[in-house]
């Protein structure tokens, strides 16, 4: 279990001049021990790059990586003493699960008993117990990828578990199975958990805290629920909600705020000038038109997802999206309903970065 | 699949038909000539007696077949032995990529280049005292050598040989294998702390299964039917220390004109190795099935 | 055009990779395959293409037998989740491909061309090659490609199971425009239920080699005909909670009892099906409640996930909204009878969510 705070900037080319040229930008970053992180960004953002930088597999071309306070920049990631698990499971084919999951702590030279009872203990906390004899090779992805995950744990000083979007591979609804496991692990180890993805469910529900890349930068780190509920960035609210944040223009000039050329009346802080308003789906509210502070649009189509209704507004060429529960009366399509865009959970945004 | 298939397109039967003609006229009316030589007496050009399995009995029975052929197996076990773990070894040293890759890759291919009848004439030139750079050398350092008088030189030399001509080719396969191994594998094992020896023992050599497989099966076939090399190197002396089965066949048809007991050991020989390389084939295909079925139901 | 396969069965040597099962697409909207892996939707889509042949049945493309014509002579376009494209053509080439072959003129070719490639957003990248192109823009490239065959038939192998999140999320949007209204015969296979829910469309559930049930996405999720298809067709999974009959209604195996209207016949013992969204931590007008231990809680922003366990069993929450509720906390949950299924244990449905009665 280790403190890990990186310093850093990479570069894959020689003399980075532009930002362009850095695969990582400089950045702080400050990895709590025993913390539960998500690395989360589209394809291409730095993710697994930084991955590897705090793994070890790749050095910083520039800045430093310590752990505990000591630089371990060069060292490899067997000195570091991480655990990776990979995005396909990666496992001795010719091995049984026991010795699989005997295999780190053999290359340590440990006594038998003392692998014996250390797989045990970790078969036992992944619920494998039963498989321990059965070839590696014949099980399925989703056992596979646990086997991976306790090879890391299998080392009682082990400082931090690494994952490169290990789902990739699994079954929609093994994957419940594998997060909720994840999550045990955690609650019950308190190891230093950094968890790489570009699914924002998965990074939301694993972490405590959340750092949200793009293009090399990290755009926001916070909890999950105030990357929801107040992001940082126009590409947090984006990024994060399924579907995105709804964003709007708006002006305000003296103490009118107009979205939309509808005057709305605000108790903000605005400052003057362009903005984008930003607000979630789910805390748009369909009322009827003629309610006041509300914004007339016409409703252009109704998704049935199941557990929720998605309707997409429109008005003029913008179109926003309401999530709304079963619960409540749904419009149909071709209505004109109101929708209240003010609330305290509406964002508002300058040249992408949060304002208010 | 149930009803009839009706073909495609009928018109591709013609394109096949040259294909077959010349697979005909090479090799199957030609085999269909050894199956006729090897029951029939040729006592002269117009006088043929069938004899049946007669010269198969006597084919079986030549002291100096079982022989040459107890050569042959050892010959074809050792090259075997040698050649598929140094040229695993080989491929393990070679650069996996950038313009280094590419150079040795040429350069370890060179000798596969070389018309086999060379490779002989080569080194019996090389193994000559008086003008072979090994004969020369040897007998300047003292060490007694010849490969003409000496069963044990030969047999070390002709095997050096192969090994040198044939090497490579098990190395450019081992290449290919461990190419197409992904990084991740590497990885894991580096952070699992595994040692050179583990990672090659546990990662690579279960990943080179395949191409170990078509290995071992190219190179017992070709060993199996050497002719050409140890033919102009040695002349299968001395006496016959390295006349191994293919010459030793020739040598009967060619020589003494034995056209029957040849044809009839043609056919045997094509069958052990037929039989061998199916055992063999079948074998390292249902070790591998089985890792595919157990991981398919998993 | 109208595909419908009749009987279709096939096997592999011993193996069932398709077990008997008719099938009648629907022409204009989106038929999904919704099913895990090895559920068999790769070997039915073949099947539809031309690729196999089935060891039983008939394929019929409006009322045509075609089962053994070749995929060649079929027109079927075929999008897969590897990103195909020809390596050695730029974007425009490749675009092209099917207009080529057909013969049509330069004129024709270019103007098609630049259309479809506007209509994918990828207009700025026609003289790039493939492996220029991020992960996104070359499905884009073999989408388009798709659209310019204009084939009566197209089928989607899990086409967006290789790109992120986001851009899964922005293509699936794109892909119900453009080919919803386009007359084709779609069919697309995935492994997510949301997706299939939101392509919305026709949705078949497959689950090892059998064909479970066919309609429109909600009416299929809302009425699942069996525990198969509730199962297969649900994220997060359903809760199951195993129920007696009882003189008022069910019992539970804590023995909590509900009131509950049990039609004549039913099994003594049955299987009551909630998802998650039907378990709360407030009552409702018909709610049974139980006492709840939480083992785990998951936020996701829109909704909180919470893992309990209860006398009955380990359950999952859906709520909507942030939820940080403590571990290990004592709470009770209450689960809505309304939306509840009763299911035989031995799989078919035997009583529908009174919520849905009213007809939604």
């Amino acid at each position: 279990m280790a403190l890990i705070e990186l310093d850093l900037a990479h570069a894959y080319g020689a003399n980075p001049q532009k930002d362009e040229d850095y695969a990582l930008l400089p950045m702080q970053l400050r990895f709590e021990d025993g913390g539960a992180y998500a690395l989360l960004g589209p394809s291409g953002c730095g993710k697994s790059t930084m991955l590897n930088i705090i793994s070890g597999l790749l050095a910083p071309s520039h800045g430093t990586v310590r752990f505990d306070g000591i630089d371990v920049s060069a060292q490899s990631p067997q000195q570091r003493n991480i655990a990776q698990v990979f995005q396909f499971p990666v496992i001795y084919d010719t091995m049984t699960v026991e010795q699989n999951l005997a295999f780190p702590l053999k290359n340590r030279g440990l006594s038998p008993e003392r692998i014996r009872q250390r797989v045990g203990e970790v078969a036992e906390m992944l619920e494998i117990s039963h498989e321990l004899n059965r070839r590696a090779a014949g099980l399925s992805a989703d056992q596979k990828q646990i086997i991976s995950l306790g090879r890391g744990l299998v080392r009682p000083d082990v400082s931090a578990v690494l994952f490169d979007e290990p789902l990739t591979v699994i079954d929609p609804h093994l994957k419940w199975k594998l997060r909720r496991k994840l999550k045990q692990i955690h609650h019950e180890l308190r190891l230093t958990l950094i968890y790489v993805t570009h699914d924002q469910i998965e990074a939301l529900t694993f972490a405590d805290e959340v750092v949200v890349m793009s293009r090399g930068r990290a755009v926001q780190v916070g909890r999950p629920e105030d990357l929801f509920e107040r992001p940082a960035h126009t590409f947090v609210g984006h990024f994060i909600g399924s579907p995105g944040m709804n964003f709007l223009p708006a002006a305000v000039d003296g103490a009118s705020l107009k979205v939309l050329d509808v005057v709305l009346t605000h108790d903000r802080d605005l400052p003057q000038g362009d903005l984008t308003l930003g607000i979630r789906p789910e805390y748009l509210e369909i009322v009827s038109p003629q309610t006041p502070e509300s914004v007339a649009f016409e409703v252009e189509r109704i998704q049935d997802i199941g557990t929720y209704f998605l309707v997409a507004c429109r008005r003029g060429d913008v179109t926003v999206k309401v999530r709304m529960g079963p619960e409540k009366s749904i419009p149909t399509a071709g209505q004109t309903v109101g929708l209240r865009l003010m609330s305290d959970r509406t964002c508002f945004y300058r040249n992408e970065e949060l304002v208010v | 699949m149930s009803g009839p298939i009706k073909p495609v397109n009928q018109k591709a039967w013609w394109l096949v038909l040259p294909v077959i003609l010349c697979v005909a006229f090479s090799a199957i009316i030609p085999l269909m000539t050894v199956v006729n030589y090897s029951v029939q007496d040729i006592i002269s050009p117009e006088r043929r007696v069938f004899v049946g399995v007669e010269w198969f009995m006597e084919v079986l029975r030549d002291e100096d077949l079982h022989e040459a052929l107890f050569r042959q197996i050892q010959y074809s076990l050792s090259v075997l032995l040698i050649e598929v773990p140094l040229g695993i070894a080989l491929a393990l040293c070679m650069p996996a990529h950038g313009w280094k890759s590419s150079a040795v890759l040429v350069v370890v291919a060179l000798s596969l280049l070389i018309p086999w009848n060379v490779v002989g004439t080569i080194w019996q030139i090389f193994g000559r005292a008086d003008i072979g750079l090994l004969g020369y050398t040897l007998e300047r350092m003292g060490v007694e050598y010849s490969y003409t008088g000496n069963a044990t030189h030969a047999w070390i030399t002709v095997l050096v040989m192969d090994v040198w001509h044939w090497t490579p080719l098990v190395a450019l396969l081992a290449f290919a294998g461990l190419r197409s191994i992904p990084d991740a594998y590497y990885q894991a094992a580096q952070i699992d702390g595994a040692s050179r020896i583990a990672v090659f023992r546990y990662i690579q050599l279960p990943k080179l299964r395949g191409v170990l497989v078509i290995a071992v099966l190219l190179r017992f076939m070709d060993s199996f039917m050497i002719y050409t090399e140890p033919f102009v190197l040695t002349g299968g002396g001395p006496g016959n220390a390295t006349t191994f089965l293919s010459q030793y066949l020739t040598q009967k048809a060619v020589g003494q004109f034995d056209l029957g007991p040849a044809a009839a050991f043609s056919l045997i020989y094509f069958l052990i190795i037929l039989l061998f390389s199916f055992v063999l084939y079948n074998w390292m295909q249902s070790v591998g099935t089985a890792d595919a079925q157990e991981k398919s139901h998993g | 055009m109208q595909l419908e396969l009749e009987e279709i069965e096939q096997r592999v040597g011993a193996d069932v990779h398709l077990y008997r099962q008719s099938l009648k697409l629907t022409p204009g909207v989106i038929n999904v395959l919704l099913g895990a892996t090895k559920a068999g939707k790769t070997s039915l889509m073949r099947i539809m293409a031309g690729l196999d042949q089935p060891s039983h049945g008939r394929v019929l493309v409006d009322g045509r037998d075609v089962t053994n014509m070749p995929v060649r002579e079929r027109n079927v376009a075929m999008v897969y989740q590897q990103f195909i494209n020809y390596p050695a053509m730029t974007v425009a080439e490749n675009i092209a491909s099917p207009l080529r072959l057909r013969g049509e003129s330069d004129a024709r070719i270019q103007a098609k061309v630049r259309e479809l490639a506007e209509r994918l957003h990828i207009e700025m990248f026609l003289e790039r090659l493939p492996a220029e192109l991020s992960g996104g823009q070359q499905q884009r490239v073999a989408l388009a490609r798709a659209l310019a065959k204009d084939a009566p038939l197209i089928l989607f192998d899990e086409p967006l199971v290789n790109l992120d999140y986001k851009l899964r999320e922005e293509l699936r949007e794109e892909l119900t425009l453009l080919f919803a209204s386009s007359g084709s015969t779609v069919v697309y296979a995935t492994t997510e239920p949301g997706e299939a829910l939101m392509l919305g469309g026709y949705t078949a559930v497959m689950d090892t080699g059998e064909l479970l049930q066919y309609g429109p996405a909600a009416d299929v999720f809302h009425r699942p005909a069996s525990l198969r298809v509730a199962r297969a067709f649900s994220d997060p999974p359903m809760n199951l909670i195993e129920v007696t009959q009882s003189s008022e209604g069910l019992r539970f195996a804590s023995g909590v009892t509900v009131d509950w209207e049990l039609a004549e016949g039913l099994p003594e013992r049955m299987l009551l099906g909630v998802r998650a969204n039907a378990v709360a931590l407030q009552p409702t007008q018909r709610s049974a409640a139980l006492d709840a231990h939480v083992e785990l809680a998951e936020i996701s922003g829109s909704d909180s996930f919470l893992h309990v366990e209860t006398a009955v069993g380990d359950l999952v929450a859906q709520l909507a909204g942030v939820h940080n509720v403590e571990i290990g906390s004592a709470i009770q949950v209450h689960i809505d009878l309304a939306q509840a299924y009763l299911f035989d244990s031995a799989g078919p449905l035997l009583q529908m969510p009174t919520a849905l009665k009213g007809g939604r």
